[in-house]
């Protein structure tokens, strides 16, 4: 293809709207081209510095707290009268309570096979000899490529001045559910992040934070109605960094 | 409250005032919790949140007096092939103060596509629901605010170098 022609895709490239094979195409022709990768480079930075001006302004403390309360109160309220109450709240809390130990039951084995089930699709991937669908180390190609694959978007994190590297992703499942399957890599060790749908109640469940299994660390933690798990052979810290670059994102 | 921060700060920068970005926020919310029926699930919830957000603002009074931009002009070609010039490099990496004055200077159409696209880092797609327009007219309207955006800044640059 010309370089006019090229140049013409030039912001689509960028904003990562070209198809995967395109784009593999289009990175042929800037290691070839160098007026087509200045330009390239010179779009990025400046769309690099408008995404970082544009995040100017917080809402006031006050201003987060009135619309919490109104938000609160917006809620739909039954008018209930005091003897409705009397009967309704100790039987509602017997509901809860039996739930609540039937969940606390079921909770090791669940979180169990789900730690199990997670270092699986991990390990498969490695040992995969076409471990990703996008292989890209863009963000701005990766996160478009899950584009009505997953019911759901996502942020990922600006990874300049970290260790860490995006070597890929393809979509994968877990409980009949289609998330996201990223893998970063850090001094020669892959982390695989999963990104799935928080809507399943018992997955609330399924406690957040450190976990160490079969020489895996693991951490997990919800997010704007998504849940996120990150699991590799690297240690804790390493864990944590990365967990603490995509909540920085989300 | 989802989104809260964000569209918080697009609020604000559509407005350029904190009091009339915290009742933007709050007519939209409680258009949002009113109108949820009528939002389909399984679409884009954050295309539909913004674009609601971006309505009330149209119709606000700060909103009534921004130039209505028709698509006909918008669909304009616009030429992509702009020569990079170190120039323009120096641009693209110009302080935060200064890109942040440059948008503010910005039409409000040009400024909300910008904000769409690269803070919020919507697609084309999305950005389209968003903002009710087709997505031809995205991809020309954010190449010329992308452009109008590097002729601020090059004249802040020229600007500063003759200064010194």
């Amino acid at each position: 293809m010309a370089c006019d022609a090229w140049r013409e895709k030039l912001d689509l490239y960028v904003d990562g709207e070209l198809a995967v094979p395109e784009a593999a195409a289009f990175s042929a022709h800037l290691r070839t081209c160098a007026d087509c990768a200045a330009d390239t480079l010179a779009r990025v930075q400046l769309k690099r510095s408008v995404s970082l001006a544009g995040k100017r302004y917080q809402p006031r403390a006050e201003f987060r707290a009135r619309m919490e309360r109104k938000l609160g109160t917006a809620k739909p309220q039954r008018s209930a009268t005091w003897w409705w109450r009397l009967i309704a709240v100790p039987a509602l809390a017997v509901v809860v309570l039996s739930v609540a130990v039937n969940l606390w039951q079921s909770e090791k084995a669940r979180r169990q096979r789900t730690l199990s089930e997670l270092t699986d699709l991990h390990v498969a991937l490695l040992a995969s000899a076409a471990p990703f669908d996008v292989v890209s180390t863009d963000r701005h190609t990766v996160k478009p490529w899950f584009q009505g694959k997953v019911p759901f978007t996502f942020n990922l994190p600006e990874l300049q001045g970290s260790e860490f590297t995006l070597l890929g992703a393809r979509v994968t499942y877990l409980d009949q559910t289609p998330g996201a399957h990223l893998v970063y890599q850090i001094r020669k060790h892959e982390i695989s992040v999963f990104i799935f749908q928080d809507r399943d109640a018992r997955a609330a469940s399924l406690s957040a934070g450190p976990v160490h299994t079969l020489s895996f660390n693991m951490n997990s933690w919800t997010q704007h109605g998504l849940r996120y798990f990150v699991v590799g052979d690297v240690g804790p810290a390493d864990i944590e960094a990365l967990s603490k670059l995509l909540r920085g994102a989300g | 409250m989802p989104l809260f921060d964000q569209l918080y700060n697009f609020a604000h920068w559509l407005t350029q005032d904190t009091s009339e970005a915290e009742d933007l926020v709050q007519e939209t919310y409680a258009k949002a919790l009113r109108g949820f029926s009528s939002f389909q699930a399984g679409t884009n919830f954050r295309a539909w949140i913004y674009r609601i957000l971006r309505n009330s603002f149209l119709s606000s009074r700060t909103g009534l007096k921004t130039t209505v931009v028709f698509d006909e002009e918008d669909q304009e070609t616009v030429s992509a092939t702009e020569v990079s010039t170190p120039e323009s490099l120096v641009i693209a990496q110009s302080s935060r103060e200064l890109v942040q004055s440059a948008l503010a200077e910005l039409p409000v159409h040009f400024r909300e596509i910008l904000l769409l696209c690269e803070v919020e880092e919507m697609s084309y797609q999305e950005t389209a629901q968003a903002l009710s327009i087709p997505i031809g007219t995205v991809m020309s309207r954010l190449s010329r605010a992308r452009k109008a955006l590097r002729e601020l800044l090059q004249q802040t640059f020229a600007g500063g170098a003759h200064g010194v």
